[in-house]
């Protein structure tokens, strides 16, 4: 039970850090960034193209810097152009990037899954607990918590944080205020693919095959994890993606792995159902 | 009164005579061209694209649903009509290790369509009740979820006695001509148009425009999201049933979020809210995707850039550019015979103007 309870964990550590992203940029721009499990994949896959060529220790830099870079371009290129635009078309770029960035690893790999190359540290198999798997299951947990505190702490007392939290309030009046809305919405997704980055290092030294479509569910369970929460708030995101990676890995304990993301996509109807804005978020009333 | 009541006229009137030329066009090509030609296979594949688009469309563009279930209903349609009419004598070998699986009969191919549709559509009813309470962007990642879910447990080996599991269905009813496709595909999407036209219609549009103000017109709004949203997986599921027909063989790893994205895609290229936008959307996009972009992939054309799958960068770009910069569509939330008359009546009105500056000099 203890492993499946530890696995768990795990699972809801690398989701919680993709979840972060998505519950960001959610708060601020209202918009599900659909191609942000595809920016997770891809760190994936040039991670398996760069440790191919390149020293590992440089090549988990350069990852985390391109990804970082990706992040940053898709929202220039992809998603600025269309602030004023009906919240609609900006879902539907989203979902045309998603798209590209998948068609694009498809023409790069020619369709094969990719072997992810063994992390140093985080690969090496110990034993704790009496139980033995690779050092990411029980870093990964510590990680994520660690950088969630980091991140709230930024978010509290730094200028920067206080910007993002005056956006995702009212985006109208923060702009009004003078604040440079476009710097925050980009620091935002800097920080989302900096934490995605390290989401699919922690991800795929555990699952070791990258493919086109290895981001999808990740990043469907990570939105989940994100709306569990209540959108917007970091550390619900985090708590929600701990709930999700524990009750997959108990629906595999009790024999009903088949059922497991269909149990995650229960817990979302449920808390749609029964509280909207998740366990942390905030009352919205609307006005006719 | 009069002139709308005219405008109307030419309106039916056009719209016929696009029908009609679109029609002769097919049939033409039907007969004098091979059947085993590209022209012949994309235009299979856009009679079953352009159903999809335009069930999408009809969620989508009409009732103002984000939804993006329509792969999972159409895995549903594909598993059934492959399921129902693979002939009874093979299908030991076709489910070779679930001993001929659990159906042991086998259906002509209208009623397995329809049976595709149908249980498309009662699976909508079932996930519709906690869903379509969801608000847009919720409702969007519901649905994509369950269609996730539902291609997992297909290929679950829980059910595999029934579907087959992780492996392919094949030797069902395949090997129809485009009369074929194009009479389902046509009826299927006359259904539709006639539904829009209806007061249900105009209803759905009214839930789109605005919730709130449709809910106080006295449009009961969870019968009416309800429907729309049954409908349009029924004709999901039968476009997944054609899909099936199509490719001879059914797996539902095909059937993922990338084909929803695919047929949405479509819709926003055609426009979202016209159902002519959708058809011709899907010829354009079916078209550049299987045929003319086919020289992309080529190895030889720029050696160590091209080769397989390339053609599929260079279309994701260009979907992006219209996505990003023709955001409308190709006709906005008009139908085409609209606008033609628009334009005529344009021209009819330059030239009675040109008339009266001629008469007056």
């Amino acid at each position: 039970m203890l492993d499946y309870l530890i696995a768990g964990l795990a699972v809801g550590g690398q989701y919680a850090l993709i979840a972060i992203g998505y519950t960001m940029v959610y708060g601020i721009l209202r918009l599900i960034n659909f191609a942000h499990g595809d920016v997770f994949m891809v760190a994936g896959i040039m991670m398996v193209y760069l440790a191919a060529s390149l020293p590992v220790y440089i090549a988990m830099p350069l990852v985390f810097v391109l990804t970082v870079l990706l992040g940053f371009l898709i929202e220039r290129v992809a998603y600025k152009p269309l602030r004023s635009a009906p919240r609609m078309s900006v879902m539907i770029s989203a979902i045309g990037v998603s798209y590209l960035l998948q068609n694009f690893v498809l023409y790069i790999t020619g369709g094969l899954s990719k072997q992810y190359p063994a992390l140093p540290l985080l690969s090496e198999r110990v034993k704790l607990f009496g139980i033995g798997d690779k050092a990411v299951v029980f870093v990964t947990p510590v990680i994520a918590i660690v950088l969630m505190v980091a991140l709230m702490l930024l978010i509290k007392h730094t200028k920067i944080g206080m910007a993002m939290r005056a956006a995702s309030r009212d985006f109208e009046t923060a702009r009004l205020m003078g604040i440079n809305i476009n710097r925050v919405i980009s620091i935002t997704f800097i920080i989302g693919s900096a934490l995605a980055a390290i989401g699919s290092m922690l991800y795929f030294t555990k699952f070791t095959g990258v493919q086109p479509t290895s981001g999808a569910l990740p990043g469907l369970k990570a939105f989940v994890a994100a709306v569990f929460g209540g959108i917007g708030s970091i550390p619900g995101a985090v708590l929600g993606a701990f709930v999700i990676g524990i009750v997959e890995n108990l629906a595999v304990a009790f024999d009903l792995a088949v059922y497991r993301d269909a149990f995650t996509f229960a817990i979302l109807i449920i808390i749609l159902a029964v509280k909207p804005t998740g366990l942390f978020g905030e009352k919205l009333t609307e006005k006719v | 009164m009069k002139i709308a009541a005219k405008r109307n006229n030419t309106n039916s009137i056009v719209t016929l005579v696009c029908v009609a030329v679109l029609l002769i066009t097919l049939l033409v090509i039907n007969k004098f061209v091979r059947s085993d030609s590209m022209i012949m296979v994309v235009l299979q594949k856009t009679c079953v694209y352009a159903l999809a688009a335009v069930s999408m469309n009809l969620l989508n563009g009409f009732t103002g649903l984000f939804s993006l279930g329509q792969a999972g209903f159409m895995a549903l349609g594909a598993y059934s009509y492959a399921l129902l009419t693979i002939p009874v004598e093979v299908r030991a070998n076709v489910l070779y290790k679930h001993a001929g699986g659990i159906i042991d009969f086998c259906l002509p191919f209208i009623p397995a369509l329809l049976i595709g549709g149908v249980i498309a559509a009662i699976f909508a009813f079932i996930i519709g009740l906690p869903v379509l309470r969801l608000k847009s962007d919720y409702l969007a990642i519901a649905t994509l979820g369950f269609a996730e879910i539902m291609k997992n447990i297909i290929m679950s080996n829980d059910v595999a006695p029934l579907t087959n599991g992780p492996d392919p269905l094949s030797q069902y009813a395949t090997g129809f001509g485009l009369p074929t496709y194009l009479a389902i595909s046509a009826i299927s999407i006359l259904i539709i148009v006639l539904l829009i036209e209806s007061s249900y219609g105009r209803a759905f549009k009214a839930i789109r425009d605005d919730e709130i103000a449709a809910e106080a017109m006295g449009i009961n709004l969870t019968k009416h999201k309800m429907m729309s949203f049954i409908i349009s997986a029924f004709f999901a599921g039968i476009a997944g049933g054609l899909l099936a027909m199509f490719n001879t063989t059914v797996s539902a790893v095909s059937y993922s979020t990338i084909m929803t994205y695919e047929i949405l895609l479509i819709v926003v290229i055609g426009g979202i809210g016209s159902i002519s936008g959708s058809i011709f959307a899907t010829f354009l996009f079916v078209a550049c995707r299987e045929w003319w972009l086919r020289f992309l992939d080529s190895e030889t054309l720029i050696p160590g850039i091209t080769r397989g799958s390339f053609r599929m960068v260079v279309f994701s770009v260009v979907i992006m550019i219209i996505v990003l910069f023709f955001s409308r569509g190709m006709f906005g939330d008009k139908e085409l015979p609209q606008i033609i008359t628009n334009a005529m009546e344009k021209v009819r009105r330059k030239r009675a103007v040109a008339d009266k500056v001629g008469e007056s000099k």
